[in-house]
C-alpha cells in the first residue's frame, strides 16, 4: 500500500517542495541584501544563483512521481494538442474505426448472442441436443424418446418439446399463438424457476390429455394479461378446450433456442388437443426436440456412446422403425446442426471479413500515420536534436494511435448498441415469433476495447522504423523531405495497401456473388408463381372442427372463396412450399415389403392437396392428370408426383405415369400426374422428390389456402377477411401475399446479402481512401521529379506512369490475390446463397470492374496534382 | 530513462548525494543552509546552481536517508530542516567505505602507471 500513501502524500510533499525553495530564495535575498543590495537586485542575484526555479521544482518533483504513468497523462494532453490542430486527419481516422470497430462489434455480438452465450438457464453450458441419425436431426419420436430418458445413465435429464401453434381464447376472441408444447420435466430439467405461480412436473403426465395446463411467458403476460397477478388459476380455452393457467415464467426465460420465442408452454402429452393430432405412440414419428442436461462428470463423448448403446437395443427391439438409429450431440438453441451448421458458418465467415476489414482499416490508418510522421519530419528531428529519445517519440506516437483508436471504437460501439436493439427487436418472418437477441453485453465491449487497442498499436506502430531511422541533422538541414527511403523496391506500405485492396476484392467478390445468388434464386423456377396469390393460414383445429367435420368445413371454404368476384381460381392444402418446415416421408418401391427405413426408395416431401391446387400454384402439369373431388377416400389412393420423384422411383419420367409405390405402413399408391420440380425447403436445395396426395384421402386440419386473382392484394384481401369471417367468427386466421410469405425463404439469403453488401461496402470504402493515400503520398513526394520530368519534355501520359505506377500495380497484384481468396470464400456462401459460384463471368467480370473503378475513382485527384504540375514553379521554389 | 543532469559535472555518480549526507550528518540544515556550507567547504570548488540541490535532496528523501523537520534558521525565520536518518547514516559508512577503497586504487594505479 505504499503507492497508495505517496498518492495521497506528495501533495504535502510538492507544497514542502515549494516551501523549501522560497525559504531558500528569501534567506539568500536578505543575505544578499545585508551586502547592500536593494531589493530587487539581491532577487535576481538569487535566482541567477539558484538557476531556474520552476525547472529544477519540476525535475524535483518527478523524483515522487511514478514516470509512467504521469508521463502518459502529459503523452495524453500533447496527444489531444496535436488532433485538435489536424481535425481533418483526425476525423477521418475515427470515423474509419468507428466503422470498422462497430461492424466488429455487431458481427461479435450476433457471434455471441447465438454462438457463445449458452441458454439463459442455470449452468446452461451442460445442455446439449440430441440429434439423431446420420443427418444429425433434431426430430425424435416420442416412444424412442421415452426410452433414451429412461435408459440412458448419462444425463440428469432428458426434455422433449416441439414448436407448435395453437388457437388460445382468453377473451371469447381465438388468435393463434405460438408455443413449446413440453415434456413435464421440461422445466425441472432445465432448472428454471416460475416468476407465479407453479410450472407443469412429471407428476402431471398421466396419458394423453391428461394435463390440460399453460405457463405463460413473461412477455405474453405483460402484453396479454397486463401483468395481472392473479392470472394464476384462471381457465382459458385453447382450440376450445379448458386450459389452466399454472404460472408465468421468469423474464429472462424464452424457451431453449435462440430465434424462437413461444408464447405460451403446454405438456406434450396433450398434443392431440393442441395439435388437433397425435403421433405420441408412433415409434416412426419424428419430431420432438430432445435436449439433455449432462451428469457432472460425464463427457459429451461418453455421453453419445452410452446414447448408441441404448440405439443398438432399440434397433433390434424396433427394426422396423429404429434399424441404424444413432445419436449425436451439439449445442442447443439452433436446432442443433440443421440450422446451426450453416449460422455457426456464415457468422464465422462474416467475423472473419470483419476482421480483415478491421485489418484493412489499421493498414490505411498505418498510411496515413506514417504520411504524418514524414510530414512531421521536421518536428521530429528537432525533438530528437533537442534531446529526446527515440523512444519517448515513439510512445508519443502510439499514444495519439490509441487515443483515437479508443475513441472511434467508443463511437464505433455507441453506433452498434443502436444497431443491435434494432436487430434484437427485429421480427423477419411475419406472424411468428422469430427474433434473435444479440443485445451487447459484457463480453462485445471488452471485445471492442480489445479490438481498438490492438488496432491502436496496430497502426501506430507502422510508421516505428520510420522515426528510429530518423537523422535529426539531415531531417533539419533538408525540410520537411521523406524520412523513409523511397527507393527500396516493396515498402512496408506497399504490403499494407496490397493486403487492403485484396480484403476489399474478397468482400466485392463475395458479396457479387451472394446477389447474384440471390438474383439467381429469385428468377429460378420455384415449381409454383406466386405472384398475384393471396394465402390464407387457418388452423380448422384452433376452432374446434376434427374428423369428419373438417372436409366439410374446408369445402364450404373454398367454395365460398371461390364466389369473391376476381378470384379466378383457388385451391387449399396442408401446407404450401418454401414457407416453414415440410414433411418428408419415406416412399417405398411397389416390390417392397418389409417398411423399415433402410428398405425406402426415397424420402419424398409430402403436400397433401385439393383439386385445382397445381392450377392455384401455377404448377406446371406435365403428365397425366390433376385431383378431383372424386379421388376421395372411397377410390385407391393416387397420387401427382415431380419429376425428381419419377426418376428415383421408376427410373424415367415416361415410366411414372400409372406405377404403384408404396407409402409408409405399405399403403399402394399409383402415380396419375406427372409436376414440374420445385423449391421446397429452401431455395439452395438440389432437386427433391415430392408427391402429392388428394387431401381427401389424406386429410389435415391444417390449411393453407391459396387464392388466385386478377384483383390486385388490396382488393382481394378484405374481402377475403370479411367471407372467412361470415363462416365462422370464432375461427383464427392470417391473411397474406404469397410473395410476402416468401420472405421467408428468402431471409437467409436477404440476410447474407445485406450483410455482405454492408461490409463489401465498407471494405471498398476503405480501399478507396487507402489507395488515395497512397496515390497522393506518392505524387506529393515526387513532386520534384516530375516536375523536371515535365521539364524535360515527358509526355502526360510518362508523367502518370511515373506517378501512379506503382499504386496501379498494387492494385491488380491485390485485386487478383483477393479475387482468388474470394473464389475460395465463396465455398461458405454455398450454404445459404444458391448455387453460389464464383465462376460466373459476371461476377468475375463486376470484380475487375469494380476494382478498377476503385482505382481510378481514387487516383483521380493524385493524378490531376501530378499533371497540373508547373515544373517553373517547382524549380524556382528550390 | 535515467539521464545523467548535466548540472553535476560529479567526480563519480553519488558524490553530490555522499557530501549532502557528510554535511548534514554533522549538523541539520535548510537548504540554503546547505547550499552555502558545500560552496564554503569546496572552496568554489563546485560551481553548481543552488537549485540542482534540490531534485537530489527529494531523492534522498524518497530513498529514506533524510527527514525534514521545522527549525529556525540563522535568521531566526522559520524553515525546513534536512536531517540525516538512521538508514542515510548506514548509507553513508558504506558509501564511505567504498569510496575510500576506490581512491586507493585509483592513487595506486595513478602512482604505478607511469613507471
Amino acid at each position: 500500500m505504499n503507492w497508495l500513501k505517496q498518492l495521497f502524500t506528495r501533495r504535502r510533499r510538492y507544497d514542502e517542495l515549494s516551501e523549501s525553495i522560497r525559504e531558500h530564495l528569501e534567506e539568500k535575498i536578505a543575505d544578499l541584501m545585508d551586502d547592500g543590495m536593494t531589493r530587487e537586485e539581491a532577487e535576481q542575484a538569487a535566482r541567477r544563483k539558484f538557476g531556474n526555479v520552476t525547472r529544477i521544482e519540476e525535475r524535483s518533483r518527478e523524483v515522487w512521481q511514478w514516470p509512467t504513468v504521469e508521463s502518459i497523462v502529459a503523452d495524453l494532453r500533447f496527444a489531444l494538442r496535436q488532433l485538435c490542430k489536424s481535425p481533418g486527419f483526425t476525423a477521418t481516422v475515427v470515423l474509419t474505426l468507428a466503422l470498422c470497430i462497430g461492424a466488429n462489434a455487431v458481427v461479435f455480438s450476433l457471434l455471441n448472442g447465438l454462438v457463445l452465450r449458452p441458454l439463459n438457464v442455470p449452468d446452461g453450458q451442460n445442455l446439449y441436443q440430441v440429434q439423431v441419425g446420420k443427418g444429425h436431426s433434431p426430430g425424435m419420436s416420442y416412444p424412442d424418446y421415452i426410452d433414451l430418458r429412461d435408459r440412458n445413465r448419462s444425463f440428469d435429464g432428458l426434455i422433449a418439446y416441439e414448436i407448435s401453434t395453437a388457437g388460445l381464447d382468453t377473451d371469447g376472441n381465438p388468435s393463434p399463438v405460438w408455443l413449446n408444447t413440453a415434456s413435464g420435466n421440461y422445466f425441472d430439467v432445465l432448472g428454471v424457476r416460475p416468476y407465479l405461480g407453479r410450472f407443469f412436473h412429471s407428476t402431471d403426465e398421466n396419458g394423453p390429455n391428461s394435463a390440460p395446463y399453460i405457463v405463460l411467458s413473461y412477455a405474453f403476460w405483460q402484453s396479454h394479461f397486463q401483468s395481472d397477478t392473479g392470472v394464476v388459476g384462471r381457465t382459458v380455452r385453447v382450440n376450445k378446450f379448458a386450459y389452466t393457467i399454472l404460472g408465468v415464467a421468469p423474464p429472462g426465460f424464452r424457451g431453449t433456442e435462440s430465434f424462437y420465442t413461444p408464447a405460451i408452454w403446454a405438456p406434450l402429452v396433450n398434443q392431440q388437443q393442441i395439435e388437433g393430432s397425435s403421433n405420441l405412440d408412433k415409434r416412426g414419428s419424428q419430431g420432438r426436440w430432445v435436449i439433455g442436461r449432462l451428469k457432472a462428470g460425464v463427457t459429451p463423448a461418453q455421453a453419445v456412446e452410452d446414447l448408441n448403446s441404448i440405439g443398438k437395443s432399440l434397433a433390434k427391439e424396433y427394426p422396423k422403425e429404429d434399424e441404424g438409429i444413432s445419436f449425436s450431440l451439439a449445442r442447443p438453441g439452433l436446432a442443433g446442426d440443421m440450422l446451426g451448421g450453416p449460422v455457426h458458418a456464415f457468422i464465422a465467415g462474416l467475423m472473419l471479413l470483419a476482421g480483415l476489414i478491421l485489418l484493412a482499416a489499421c493498414a490505411n490508418l498505418g498510411s496515413l500515420f506514417s504520411a504524418r510522421a514524414a510530414d512531421r519530419s521536421r518536428e521530429i528531428a528537432l525533438r530528437l536534436a533537442l534531446g529526446s529519445t527515440r523512444g519517448r517519440i515513439l510512445r508519443q506516437l502510439l499514444t495519439e494511435a490509441v487515443l483515437l483508436s479508443l475513441i472511434g471504437g467508443a463511437m464505433g460501439v455507441a453506433g452498434s448498441v443502436v444497431l443491435l436493439r434494432w436487430l434484437s427487436a427485429w421480427q423477419p418472418i411475419p406472424d411468428m415469433p422469430i427474433n434473435v437477441t444479440v443485445h451487447p453485453d459484457a463480453r462485445t465491449y471488452i471485445v471492442s476495447l480489445l479490438l481498438a487497442l490492438a488496432s491502436g498499436l496496430l497502426f501506430g506502430i507502422v510508421p516505428v522504423r520510420q522515426v528510429l531511422k530518423a537523422d535529426p541533422y539531415q531531417g533539419i538541414k533538408a525540410g520537411a523531405t521523406e524520412l523513409a527511403d523511397g527507393r527500396r523496391r516493396i515498402t512496408l506500405r506497399d504490403v499494407l495497401l496490397a493486403a487492403q485492396i485484396a480484403v476489399c476484392a474478397v468482400l466485392v467478390t463475395s458479396s457479387l456473388v451472394a446477389i447474384r445468388g440471390m438474383e439467381r434464386s429469385l428468377k429460378s423456377n420455384f415449381g409454383f408463381i406466386p405472384q398475384n396469390v393471396m394465402q390464407v393460414n387457418a388452423n380448422l383445429n384452433m376452432a374446434g372442427y376434427s374428423g369428419d367435420q373438417l372436409p366439410v368445413m374446408q369445402k364450404g371454404i373454398l367454395d365460398a372463396v371461390k364466389r369473391i368476384p376476381g378470384v379466378t381460381v383457388a385451391a387449399y392444402a396442408n401446407r404450401i412450399p418454401l414457407n416453414l418446415g415440410w414433411s418428408q416421408n419415406a416412399v417405398f418401391l411397389d416390390s417392397t415389403t418389409d417398411y423399415r427405413m433402410a428398405n425406402k426408395a426415397a424420402g419424398a416431401i409430402e403436400y397433401d392437396v385439393s383439386p385445382g391446387y397445381f392450377e392455384a400454384a401455377a404448377t406446371l402439369l406435365l403428365r397425366g392428370r390433376a385431383f378431383t373431388w372424386n379421388d376421395s377416400k372411397d377410390v385407391p389412393r393416387v397420387a401427382v408426383v415431380n419429376q425428381e420423384f419419377a426418376r428415383k422411383l421408376f427410373g424415367s419420367e415416361e415410366k411414372a405415369i400409372g406405377s404403384f409405390f408404396k407409402i409408409g405402413g405399405g399403403a399402394r399408391v399409383q402415380v396419375v400426374g406427372l409436376v414440374e420440380d420445385g423449391k421446397y425447403g429452401t431455395l439452395s436445395e438440389d432437386p427433391k422428390p415430392a408427391m402429392f396426395l388428394p387431401i381427401l384421402q389424406s386429410p389435415s386440419n391444417a390449411m393453407w389456402l391459396l387464392v388466385r386473382s386478377n384483383l390486385s392484394s388490396q382488393e382481394v384481401g378484405p374481402s377475403l377477411e370479411r367471407t372467412l369471417h361470415a363462416l365462422d367468427p370464432g375461427l383464427p386466421f392470417t391473411i397474406n401475399t404469397w410473395e410476402r410469405e416468401l420472405g421467408t425463404a428468402l431471409f437467409a439469403v436477404r440476410a447474407a446479402s445485406m450483410a455482405l453488401g454492408v461490409l463489401g461496402g465498407l471494405g471498398a470504402m476503405l480501399a478507396l481512401t487507402g489507395i488515395f493515400g497512397v496515390a497522393a503520398y506518392s505524387v506529393s513526394n515526387r513532386l520534384r521529379e516530375l516536375g523536371i520530368r515535365i521539364a524535360l519534355g515527358a509526355r502526360r501520359r510518362e508523367v502518370l506512369r511515373a506517378a501512379l505506377g506503382r499504386v496501379f500495380r498494387l492494385l491488380a497484384a491485390g485485386s487478383m490475390v483477393g479475387l482468388l481468396l474470394g473464389i475460395a470464400a465463396t465455398k461458405l456462401l454455398s450454404f445459404i446463397v444458391y448455387q453460389a459460384t464464383p465462376r460466373d463471368p459476371l461476377v468475375l467480370a463486376g470484380v475487375v470492374l469494380a476494382m478498377l473503378l476503385l482505382g481510378l475513382l481514387a487516383t483521380w485527384i493524385p493524378a490531376q496534382r501530378a499533371l497540373s504540375i508547373d515544373p517553373l514553379i517547382l524549380l524556382r521554389e528550390e | 530513462m535515467k539521464k545523467k543532469r548535466p548540472e553535476y559535472r560529479d567526480l563519480f555518480p553519488g558524490a553530490l548525494e555522499l557530501m549532502i549526507l557528510k554535511s548534514l550528518s554533522w549538523r541539520p540544515m535548510h537548504g540554503y543552509a546547505l547550499a552555502q556550507r558545500l560552496t564554503d567547504i569546496s572552496e568554489d570548488y563546485l560551481q553548481i546552481e543552488e537549485g540542482s540541490l534540490y531534485p537530489a535532496l527529494q531523492r534522498m528523501l524518497k530513498a529514506g536517508w533524510l527527514e525534514t523537520e521545522m527549525g529556525l534558521s540563522a535568521r531566526n525565520r522559520p524553515v525546513r530542516i534536512f536531517k540525516v536518518t538512521e538508514a542515510g547514516r548506514k548509507h553513508l559508512e558504506q558509501e564511505l567505505a567504498s569510496v575510500e577503497k576506490m581512491f586507493a586504487g585509483v592513487t595506486r594505479v595513478l602512482a604505478l602507471a607511469g613507471q
